[in-house]
Protein backbone atom coordinates (compact mmCIF):
# COMPACT_ATOMS: atom_id res chain seq x y z
CA UNK A 1 0.00 0.00 0.00
CA UNK A 2 2.58 2.50 1.03
CA UNK A 3 5.00 1.18 -1.90
CA UNK A 4 2.20 2.30 -4.35
CA UNK A 5 1.84 5.57 -2.67
CA UNK A 6 5.54 6.37 -3.15
CA UNK A 7 5.11 5.94 -7.03
CA UNK A 8 1.43 7.44 -6.97
CA UNK A 9 3.19 10.97 -5.06
CA UNK A 10 6.36 10.93 -7.14
CA UNK A 11 4.29 10.63 -10.77
CA UNK A 12 2.45 13.33 -9.39
CA UNK A 13 5.50 15.35 -8.73
CA UNK A 14 6.14 15.40 -11.97
CA UNK A 15 3.14 15.85 -13.30
CA UNK A 16 3.10 18.69 -11.71
CA UNK A 17 6.58 19.82 -11.98
CA UNK A 18 6.20 19.62 -15.95
CA UNK A 19 4.19 21.44 -18.00
CA UNK A 20 2.45 17.81 -19.01
CA UNK A 21 -0.67 18.37 -16.16
CA UNK A 22 -1.53 21.88 -16.14
CA UNK A 23 -1.65 21.40 -19.61
CA UNK A 24 -3.78 18.66 -20.12
CA UNK A 25 -6.18 20.11 -17.18
CA UNK A 26 -6.16 23.92 -18.49
CA UNK A 27 -6.99 22.50 -22.43
CA UNK A 28 -9.49 20.42 -20.28
CA UNK A 29 -10.79 23.13 -18.59
CA UNK A 30 -10.39 25.61 -21.98
CA UNK A 31 -12.71 22.86 -24.16
CA UNK A 32 -15.07 21.86 -21.82
CA UNK A 33 -15.76 25.50 -20.53
CA UNK A 34 -16.48 26.96 -24.01
CA UNK A 35 -18.66 23.48 -24.85
CA UNK A 36 -20.68 24.58 -21.97
CA UNK A 37 -20.94 28.01 -22.34
CA UNK A 38 -22.23 27.57 -26.09
CA UNK A 39 -24.92 24.76 -25.12
CA UNK A 40 -26.34 26.82 -22.09
CA UNK A 41 -26.42 30.06 -24.28
CA UNK A 42 -28.10 28.68 -26.76
CA UNK A 43 -30.30 26.83 -23.96
CA UNK A 44 -31.05 30.27 -22.95
CA UNK A 45 -31.95 31.72 -26.24
CA UNK A 46 -34.49 28.91 -26.43
CA UNK A 47 -36.04 29.30 -22.89
CA UNK A 48 -36.59 33.35 -24.02
CA UNK A 49 -38.21 32.59 -26.99
CA UNK A 50 -40.07 30.07 -25.71
CA UNK A 51 -41.41 32.36 -23.25
CA UNK A 52 -44.96 32.91 -24.68
CA UNK A 53 -45.47 29.93 -25.30
CA UNK A 54 -46.45 27.91 -22.52
CA UNK A 55 -46.53 24.72 -24.16
CA UNK A 56 -43.31 24.58 -25.53
CA UNK A 57 -41.83 26.09 -21.85
CA UNK A 58 -43.09 23.54 -19.90
CA UNK A 59 -41.12 21.25 -22.46
CA UNK A 60 -37.82 22.72 -22.11
CA UNK A 61 -35.25 20.64 -19.78
CA UNK A 62 -31.80 21.91 -18.55
CA UNK A 63 -30.68 18.27 -17.79
CA UNK A 64 -31.85 17.07 -21.41
CA UNK A 65 -30.53 19.98 -23.55
CA UNK A 66 -27.60 21.21 -21.46
CA UNK A 67 -25.85 18.71 -19.09
CA UNK A 68 -26.59 15.62 -21.37
CA UNK A 69 -25.39 17.02 -24.68
CA UNK A 70 -22.39 18.88 -22.29
CA UNK A 71 -21.24 15.81 -20.70
CA UNK A 72 -21.08 13.48 -23.92
CA UNK A 73 -18.91 16.55 -25.25
CA UNK A 74 -16.81 16.37 -22.31
CA UNK A 75 -16.24 12.82 -22.91
CA UNK A 76 -14.89 13.16 -26.28
CA UNK A 77 -12.27 15.95 -24.93
CA UNK A 78 -11.51 13.16 -22.50
CA UNK A 79 -10.66 11.17 -25.18
CA UNK A 80 -8.52 13.42 -26.74
CA UNK A 81 -6.27 14.85 -23.66
CA UNK A 82 -6.22 11.44 -21.66
CA UNK A 83 -3.59 9.49 -23.37
CA UNK A 84 -1.19 13.01 -23.44
CA UNK A 85 -1.28 12.81 -19.64
CA UNK A 86 -0.99 8.65 -19.63
CA UNK A 87 1.75 8.67 -22.19
CA UNK A 88 4.36 9.27 -20.14
CA UNK A 89 3.71 7.35 -18.07
CA UNK A 90 6.15 3.89 -18.54
CA UNK A 91 8.12 5.37 -21.81
CA UNK A 92 9.65 7.94 -19.88
CA UNK A 93 10.96 5.93 -17.29
CA UNK A 94 12.50 2.98 -20.93
CA UNK A 95 13.88 6.39 -22.22
CA UNK A 96 15.55 8.34 -19.29
CA UNK A 97 16.63 4.87 -18.45
CA UNK A 98 14.89 5.55 -14.53
CA UNK A 99 13.12 1.84 -14.81
CA UNK A 100 16.37 0.52 -14.03
CA UNK A 101 15.72 2.12 -10.63
CA UNK A 102 12.42 1.21 -10.86
CA UNK A 103 12.55 -2.72 -11.26
CA UNK A 104 15.56 -3.12 -8.56
CA UNK A 105 13.58 -1.86 -6.31
CA UNK A 106 11.69 -3.59 -3.83
CA UNK A 107 8.19 -3.36 -5.43
CA UNK A 108 6.09 -5.32 -7.34
CA UNK A 109 5.10 -5.15 -10.87
CA UNK A 110 1.49 -4.93 -9.43
CA UNK A 111 2.49 -1.90 -7.22
CA UNK A 112 4.18 0.13 -10.02
CA UNK A 113 1.42 -0.33 -12.58
CA UNK A 114 -1.27 0.64 -9.54
CA UNK A 115 0.87 3.62 -8.08
CA UNK A 116 1.29 5.22 -11.29
CA UNK A 117 -2.65 4.86 -12.52
CA UNK A 118 -3.52 6.31 -8.88
CA UNK A 119 -1.22 9.05 -10.58
CA UNK A 120 -3.32 9.81 -13.31
CA UNK A 121 -6.96 8.77 -11.90
CA UNK A 122 -6.18 11.70 -9.26
CA UNK A 123 -5.10 14.33 -12.00
CA UNK A 124 -8.16 13.33 -13.52
CA UNK A 125 -10.30 13.77 -10.76
CA UNK A 126 -8.92 17.06 -10.49
CA UNK A 127 -10.25 18.33 -13.72
CA UNK A 128 -13.81 17.38 -13.22
CA UNK A 129 -13.95 18.61 -9.87
CA UNK A 130 -12.87 21.68 -11.45
CA UNK A 131 -16.06 21.82 -14.15
CA UNK A 132 -18.10 21.75 -11.08
CA UNK A 133 -18.33 25.63 -10.04
CA UNK A 134 -20.15 26.66 -13.83
CA UNK A 135 -21.87 23.26 -13.91
CA UNK A 136 -23.55 23.82 -10.57
CA UNK A 137 -23.84 27.09 -10.83
CA UNK A 138 -27.26 26.93 -12.69
CA UNK A 139 -28.67 25.23 -9.27
CA UNK A 140 -28.31 28.63 -7.86
CA UNK A 141 -30.76 29.90 -10.35
CA UNK A 142 -33.07 27.31 -10.80
CA UNK A 143 -34.03 23.11 -10.09
CA UNK A 144 -32.69 20.51 -12.21
CA UNK A 145 -32.64 17.40 -11.30
CA UNK A 146 -29.52 16.51 -9.66
CA UNK A 147 -29.17 13.04 -9.65
CA UNK A 148 -28.44 12.83 -13.65
CA UNK A 149 -25.69 15.58 -13.13
CA UNK A 150 -24.23 13.26 -10.65
CA UNK A 151 -24.16 10.15 -12.34
CA UNK A 152 -22.97 11.99 -15.33
CA UNK A 153 -19.96 12.62 -13.50
CA UNK A 154 -19.64 9.24 -12.66
CA UNK A 155 -20.18 8.38 -16.03
CA UNK A 156 -16.78 10.92 -17.09
CA UNK A 157 -14.97 9.63 -14.28
CA UNK A 158 -14.91 6.22 -15.29
CA UNK A 159 -14.64 6.64 -19.25
CA UNK A 160 -11.65 8.32 -17.85
CA UNK A 161 -10.12 6.04 -15.75
CA UNK A 162 -10.57 3.39 -17.98
CA UNK A 163 -8.72 5.35 -20.65
CA UNK A 164 -6.29 5.99 -17.91
CA UNK A 165 -5.93 2.30 -17.64
CA UNK A 166 -5.65 1.84 -21.54
CA UNK A 167 -3.28 4.94 -22.03
CA UNK A 168 -0.97 3.35 -19.34
CA UNK A 169 -0.80 -0.22 -21.59
CA UNK A 170 0.07 1.71 -24.68
CA UNK A 171 2.89 3.32 -22.51
CA UNK A 172 3.88 0.09 -21.76
CA UNK A 173 4.66 -0.82 -25.15
CA UNK A 174 7.55 1.60 -26.44
CA UNK A 175 9.92 4.28 -25.00
CA UNK A 176 8.19 6.99 -27.39
CA UNK A 177 6.15 8.91 -25.82
CA UNK A 178 4.17 9.81 -28.74
CA UNK A 179 3.75 6.74 -30.78
CA UNK A 180 2.02 5.66 -26.78
CA UNK A 181 -0.38 8.37 -27.14
CA UNK A 182 -1.14 8.17 -30.47
CA UNK A 183 -1.58 4.49 -29.76
CA UNK A 184 -4.06 4.88 -27.28
CA UNK A 185 -5.93 7.69 -28.99
CA UNK A 186 -6.46 5.75 -32.32
CA UNK A 187 -7.60 2.47 -30.55
CA UNK A 188 -9.96 4.69 -28.08
CA UNK A 189 -11.49 5.64 -30.45
CA UNK A 190 -11.74 2.45 -32.31
CA UNK A 191 -13.41 1.08 -29.56
CA UNK A 192 -15.50 4.53 -29.26
CA UNK A 193 -16.91 4.10 -32.54
CA UNK A 194 -17.19 0.64 -33.40
CA UNK A 195 -20.73 0.43 -32.70
CA UNK A 196 -21.05 1.98 -36.24
CA UNK A 197 -21.08 -1.36 -37.88
CA UNK A 198 -24.63 -2.25 -36.47
CA UNK A 199 -25.37 0.50 -38.73
CA UNK A 200 -23.74 -2.34 -42.03
CA UNK A 201 -23.82 -5.70 -40.18
CA UNK A 202 -27.03 -7.00 -38.57
CA UNK A 203 -24.68 -10.22 -36.82
CA UNK A 204 -23.19 -9.17 -33.84
CA UNK A 205 -25.21 -6.28 -33.20
CA UNK A 206 -25.56 -6.71 -29.52
CA UNK A 207 -22.13 -7.83 -28.80
CA UNK A 208 -20.41 -4.69 -30.82
CA UNK A 209 -23.07 -2.24 -28.59
CA UNK A 210 -21.48 -3.71 -25.50
CA UNK A 211 -17.83 -3.59 -26.18
CA UNK A 212 -18.37 0.11 -26.91
CA UNK A 213 -17.80 3.00 -24.47
CA UNK A 214 -20.74 4.46 -26.32
CA UNK A 215 -23.80 3.05 -25.30
CA UNK A 216 -22.69 2.93 -21.77
CA UNK A 217 -21.51 6.37 -21.28
CA UNK A 218 -25.16 7.68 -22.97
CA UNK A 219 -27.32 5.56 -20.30
CA UNK A 220 -24.99 7.37 -17.48
CA UNK A 221 -24.98 11.00 -18.65
CA UNK A 222 -28.96 10.33 -18.70
CA UNK A 223 -29.19 9.50 -15.14
CA UNK A 224 -29.53 6.04 -15.68
CA UNK A 225 -27.00 3.38 -13.41
CA UNK A 226 -27.28 -0.07 -14.98
CA UNK A 227 -24.94 -2.49 -13.34
CA UNK A 228 -24.30 -3.75 -16.47
CA UNK A 229 -22.45 -0.49 -17.63
CA UNK A 230 -20.54 0.04 -14.35
CA UNK A 231 -18.92 -3.37 -14.64
CA UNK A 232 -18.16 -2.73 -18.09
CA UNK A 233 -15.78 0.09 -17.07
CA UNK A 234 -14.52 -1.78 -14.14
CA UNK A 235 -13.63 -4.74 -16.84
CA UNK A 236 -12.16 -2.90 -19.04
CA UNK A 237 -10.25 -0.80 -16.74
CA UNK A 238 -9.14 -4.49 -15.15
CA UNK A 239 -8.00 -5.58 -18.93
CA UNK A 240 -6.34 -2.28 -18.92
CA UNK A 241 -3.90 -2.64 -16.28
CA UNK A 242 -3.50 -6.58 -17.08
CA UNK A 243 -2.21 -6.03 -20.21
CA UNK A 244 0.08 -3.31 -18.66
CA UNK A 245 1.22 -6.44 -15.94
CA UNK A 246 1.70 -8.69 -18.95
CA UNK A 247 4.28 -6.78 -21.02
CA UNK A 248 5.93 -5.52 -17.86
CA UNK A 249 6.06 -9.07 -17.18
CA UNK A 250 7.13 -10.45 -20.85
CA UNK A 251 9.92 -7.40 -21.18
CA UNK A 252 11.80 -9.07 -17.70
CA UNK A 253 12.68 -11.59 -20.29
CA UNK A 254 14.29 -9.08 -23.07
CA UNK A 255 16.31 -7.12 -20.43
CA UNK B 1 27.78 -12.09 0.58
CA UNK B 2 26.88 -12.33 -3.16
CA UNK B 3 27.16 -15.41 -5.12
CA UNK B 4 26.65 -15.99 -8.70
CA UNK B 5 26.30 -19.46 -9.80
CA UNK B 6 26.48 -20.45 -13.58
CA UNK B 7 25.06 -17.14 -14.59
CA UNK B 8 24.40 -17.29 -18.03
CA UNK B 9 22.82 -14.73 -20.69
CA UNK B 10 22.08 -15.24 -24.24
CA UNK B 11 20.06 -11.81 -26.33
CA UNK B 12 19.28 -13.90 -29.02
CA UNK B 13 21.96 -15.81 -30.03
CA UNK B 14 24.30 -12.93 -28.59
CA UNK B 15 26.15 -14.16 -25.89
CA UNK B 16 26.45 -11.45 -23.21
CA UNK B 17 27.83 -13.84 -20.43
CA UNK B 18 28.38 -17.61 -20.17
CA UNK B 19 28.57 -19.32 -17.10
CA UNK B 20 30.17 -16.98 -14.62
CA UNK B 21 30.35 -18.56 -11.48
CA UNK B 22 31.75 -16.61 -8.12
CA UNK B 23 31.46 -15.60 -4.56
CA UNK B 24 32.21 -12.44 -3.01
CA UNK B 25 32.24 -12.40 1.16
CA UNK B 26 31.20 -9.73 3.02
CA UNK B 27 33.64 -7.05 3.79
CA UNK B 28 35.03 -7.17 0.33
CA UNK B 29 35.40 -4.42 -2.42
CA UNK B 30 35.80 -6.24 -5.65
CA UNK B 31 36.82 -4.72 -8.77
CA UNK B 32 35.21 -5.87 -11.89
CA UNK B 33 37.14 -5.22 -14.70
CA UNK B 34 36.65 -6.50 -18.60
CA UNK B 35 36.66 -3.82 -21.64
CA UNK B 36 33.73 -2.56 -22.93
CA UNK B 37 30.95 -5.20 -23.72
CA UNK B 38 32.15 -7.93 -21.96
CA UNK B 39 29.42 -8.07 -19.79
CA UNK B 40 30.13 -6.67 -16.62
CA UNK B 41 26.95 -4.58 -16.75
CA UNK B 42 24.54 -7.58 -17.75
CA UNK B 43 26.48 -9.39 -14.79
CA UNK B 44 25.51 -6.61 -12.70
CA UNK B 45 21.87 -6.04 -13.97
CA UNK B 46 21.50 -10.36 -13.07
CA UNK B 47 22.74 -9.59 -9.36
CA UNK B 48 20.59 -6.56 -9.10
CA UNK B 49 17.53 -8.32 -10.86
CA UNK B 50 16.75 -6.24 -13.29
CA UNK B 51 17.68 -8.80 -15.85
CA UNK B 52 16.59 -12.41 -15.79
CA UNK B 53 19.77 -14.48 -16.36
CA UNK B 54 19.04 -17.27 -19.20
CA UNK B 55 20.88 -19.80 -16.81
CA UNK B 56 22.49 -19.70 -13.23
CA UNK B 57 21.27 -17.72 -10.27
CA UNK B 58 21.96 -14.91 -8.01
CA UNK B 59 22.24 -15.22 -4.99
CA UNK B 60 22.44 -12.17 -2.31
CA UNK B 61 22.84 -13.03 1.12
CA UNK B 62 21.67 -16.33 0.64
CA UNK B 63 18.19 -15.06 -1.16
CA UNK B 64 17.70 -16.27 -4.95
CA UNK B 65 17.26 -12.64 -6.38
CA UNK B 66 14.61 -14.75 -9.20
CA UNK B 67 12.81 -16.71 -6.27
CA UNK B 68 12.54 -14.05 -3.55
CA UNK B 69 12.78 -10.38 -5.54
CA UNK B 70 11.46 -8.36 -2.77
CA UNK B 71 13.52 -9.55 0.31
CA UNK B 72 17.04 -9.91 -1.78
CA UNK B 73 16.06 -6.10 -3.49
CA UNK B 74 15.70 -4.80 0.13
CA UNK B 75 19.44 -5.82 0.70
CA UNK B 76 20.96 -3.64 -2.25
CA UNK B 77 21.93 -0.48 -3.24
CA UNK B 78 22.54 -0.18 -7.09
CA UNK B 79 23.95 2.39 -9.06
CA UNK B 80 23.55 1.76 -12.92
CA UNK B 81 25.71 2.46 -15.65
CA UNK B 82 23.68 5.56 -16.24
CA UNK B 83 22.18 7.23 -13.12
CA UNK B 84 18.62 6.83 -12.87
CA UNK B 85 17.37 10.10 -12.23
CA UNK B 86 14.22 11.95 -12.95
CA UNK B 87 14.73 15.47 -14.29
CA UNK B 88 11.40 17.44 -12.64
CA UNK B 89 12.18 15.98 -9.48
CA UNK B 90 14.27 18.09 -6.81
CA UNK B 91 17.21 16.35 -5.38
CA UNK B 92 15.20 15.49 -1.79
CA UNK B 93 12.01 14.86 -3.36
CA UNK B 94 13.89 12.07 -5.53
CA UNK B 95 15.78 10.57 -2.10
CA UNK B 96 12.74 10.82 -0.35
CA UNK B 97 10.87 8.71 -3.17
CA UNK B 98 13.49 6.06 -2.85
CA UNK B 99 13.88 5.82 1.14
CA UNK B 100 9.85 5.61 1.31
CA UNK B 101 10.04 2.54 -1.36
CA UNK B 102 13.24 1.11 0.62
CA UNK B 103 10.86 0.92 3.48
CA UNK B 104 11.96 3.96 5.45
CA UNK B 105 9.39 6.66 7.05
CA UNK B 106 9.22 9.13 9.18
CA UNK B 107 11.73 9.99 11.59
CA UNK B 108 14.24 7.46 10.28
CA UNK B 109 13.63 8.36 6.61
CA UNK B 110 14.19 11.99 7.21
CA UNK B 111 17.74 11.19 8.91
CA UNK B 112 18.60 8.29 6.47
CA UNK B 113 17.94 11.28 3.48
CA UNK B 114 19.67 13.78 5.76
CA UNK B 115 22.83 11.16 6.17
CA UNK B 116 23.51 10.29 2.93
CA UNK B 117 22.61 14.43 1.37
CA UNK B 118 25.92 14.83 3.55
CA UNK B 119 27.94 11.15 2.65
CA UNK B 120 27.88 12.30 -1.24
CA UNK B 121 28.42 15.89 -0.58
CA UNK B 122 24.89 16.94 -1.99
CA UNK B 123 24.25 19.54 0.83
CA UNK B 124 24.64 22.62 -1.81
CA UNK B 125 21.80 20.85 -4.38
CA UNK B 126 19.33 18.80 -2.25
CA UNK B 127 16.83 21.53 -3.13
CA UNK B 128 17.85 21.74 -6.48
CA UNK B 129 16.03 20.28 -9.83
CA UNK B 130 17.93 17.31 -10.86
CA UNK B 131 17.95 18.53 -14.58
CA UNK B 132 19.81 22.18 -13.50
CA UNK B 133 22.37 19.46 -11.92
CA UNK B 134 26.05 18.94 -13.41
CA UNK B 135 27.32 15.92 -14.46
CA UNK B 136 28.98 15.46 -11.41
CA UNK B 137 26.30 16.51 -9.23
CA UNK B 138 24.00 13.78 -10.86
CA UNK B 139 26.26 11.07 -10.32
CA UNK B 140 26.78 11.98 -6.66
CA UNK B 141 22.88 11.79 -6.43
CA UNK B 142 23.19 8.60 -8.04
CA UNK B 143 25.37 7.00 -5.39
CA UNK B 144 23.27 9.00 -2.45
CA UNK B 145 19.90 6.34 -3.65
CA UNK B 146 22.34 3.36 -3.56
CA UNK B 147 23.62 4.37 -0.22
CA UNK B 148 20.21 5.27 1.43
CA UNK B 149 18.32 2.68 3.91
CA UNK B 150 22.42 1.11 4.23
CA UNK B 151 22.32 -1.74 2.03
CA UNK B 152 24.49 -4.54 3.06
CA UNK B 153 25.29 -5.40 -0.69
CA UNK B 154 26.40 -2.56 -3.08
CA UNK B 155 26.80 -3.24 -6.92
CA UNK B 156 28.33 0.09 -8.34
CA UNK B 157 28.75 0.35 -11.76
CA UNK B 158 31.42 3.06 -12.86
CA UNK B 159 30.49 5.01 -10.12
CA UNK B 160 33.49 7.50 -10.68
CA UNK B 161 32.81 8.75 -14.48
CA UNK B 162 31.84 11.99 -15.39
CA UNK B 163 32.89 13.34 -12.05
CA UNK B 164 36.21 16.20 -11.50
CA UNK B 165 39.31 14.41 -10.01
CA UNK B 166 38.44 15.71 -5.99
CA UNK B 167 35.48 14.85 -6.74
CA UNK B 168 36.85 10.97 -7.47
CA UNK B 169 38.99 10.91 -4.20
CA UNK B 170 36.03 12.31 -2.16
CA UNK B 171 33.75 9.12 -3.79
CA UNK B 172 36.59 6.29 -3.27
CA UNK B 173 37.46 7.17 0.20
CA UNK B 174 33.63 7.18 0.45
CA UNK B 175 33.40 3.75 -1.19
CA UNK B 176 36.65 2.64 0.92
CA UNK B 177 34.93 3.40 3.78
CA UNK B 178 31.89 1.26 3.25
CA UNK B 179 33.57 -1.81 3.34
CA UNK B 180 33.82 -3.40 6.45
CA UNK B 181 30.47 -5.36 6.89
CA UNK B 182 29.28 -4.63 3.77
CA UNK B 183 29.57 -6.01 0.24
CA UNK B 184 30.35 -4.25 -2.87
CA UNK B 185 31.23 -4.58 -6.25
CA UNK B 186 32.13 -1.59 -8.35
CA UNK B 187 32.77 -1.86 -11.74
CA UNK B 188 35.41 0.81 -13.78
CA UNK B 189 37.87 0.97 -16.21
CA UNK B 190 40.53 2.89 -14.39
CA UNK B 191 42.84 0.44 -12.66
CA UNK B 192 44.30 2.97 -10.50
CA UNK B 193 41.13 2.94 -8.77
CA UNK B 194 41.07 -0.83 -8.17
CA UNK B 195 44.33 -0.23 -6.26
CA UNK B 196 43.25 2.30 -4.32
CA UNK B 197 40.02 1.13 -3.11
CA UNK B 198 39.65 -2.53 -3.70
CA UNK B 199 40.99 -6.03 -2.36
CA UNK B 200 39.83 -8.63 -4.57
CA UNK B 201 39.45 -8.38 -8.33
CA UNK B 202 36.98 -10.13 -11.19
CA UNK B 203 38.28 -9.61 -14.38
CA UNK B 204 35.49 -10.54 -17.29
CA UNK B 205 36.29 -10.81 -21.18
CA UNK B 206 33.85 -11.98 -23.67
CA UNK B 207 30.90 -13.16 -21.27
CA UNK B 208 33.75 -15.49 -19.25
CA UNK B 209 35.18 -14.77 -15.74
CA UNK B 210 39.34 -15.24 -16.57
CA UNK B 211 40.42 -13.87 -13.22
CA UNK B 212 39.09 -13.69 -9.47
CA UNK B 213 40.28 -13.18 -6.34
CA UNK B 214 42.16 -11.06 -3.98
CA UNK B 215 44.46 -8.55 -5.47
CA UNK B 216 47.86 -10.14 -4.01
CA UNK B 217 46.81 -13.80 -4.80
CA UNK B 218 46.58 -12.71 -8.32
CA UNK B 219 49.64 -10.66 -8.05
CA UNK B 220 51.77 -13.53 -7.05
CA UNK B 221 50.28 -15.55 -9.51
CA UNK B 222 51.42 -13.93 -12.65
CA UNK B 223 54.87 -13.13 -10.73
CA UNK B 224 54.01 -10.10 -8.77
CA UNK B 225 53.04 -8.00 -12.05
CA UNK B 226 51.38 -4.51 -12.00
CA UNK B 227 47.65 -4.51 -12.61
CA UNK B 228 47.47 -2.82 -15.84
CA UNK B 229 50.38 -6.01 -16.91
CA UNK B 230 47.95 -8.73 -15.20
CA UNK B 231 44.80 -6.74 -17.02
CA UNK B 232 46.25 -6.84 -20.06
CA UNK B 233 47.41 -10.33 -20.23
CA UNK B 234 44.29 -11.69 -18.82
CA UNK B 235 41.69 -10.29 -21.73
CA UNK B 236 44.41 -11.73 -24.53
CA UNK B 237 44.44 -14.60 -23.04
CA UNK B 238 40.67 -14.35 -22.56
CA UNK B 239 40.30 -14.00 -26.27
CA UNK B 240 41.88 -16.67 -26.77
CA UNK B 241 39.43 -19.46 -25.22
Amino acid sequence: MRNMWAIAKKELKIYFSSPTAYIVISLFLLLAGFMYYVIISNFSLLSLRAGNNPYFSSHLSLNQSVYIPFFSNAAVVLLLLLPILTMRLFAEEKRQRTEELLFTLPLTNTQIIIGKYIAAVVVLTVMLVATAPYVFYPFFITKPELAPVLTGYLGLFLLGASFISFGLFASSLTENQIVAAVFSFAILLLLWLIYWLTYVTSSMGGFLRFISFFGHFDNLSKGVVDTADLAYYVSFTLVGLFLTYAVLEVRRWWR
Amino acid sequence: MIRAENLTKYYGTVRAVEDLTMEVFDGTILGFLGPNGAGKTTTMRMLTGYTTPTKGRAIIEGLDIQKEPLRAKRLIGYLPEIPPLYPELKVSSFLNFVAEVKGLHGKRKKQEVERVISQAGLEKVALRRIRNLSKGYRQRVGIAQALLGDPKVLILDEPTIGLDPKEIVEIRSLIKSLGGERTVILSTHILQEVTSVCDSIAIINEGRLIEFGKIEEVQQKYGSASLEEIYISAISRGGEA
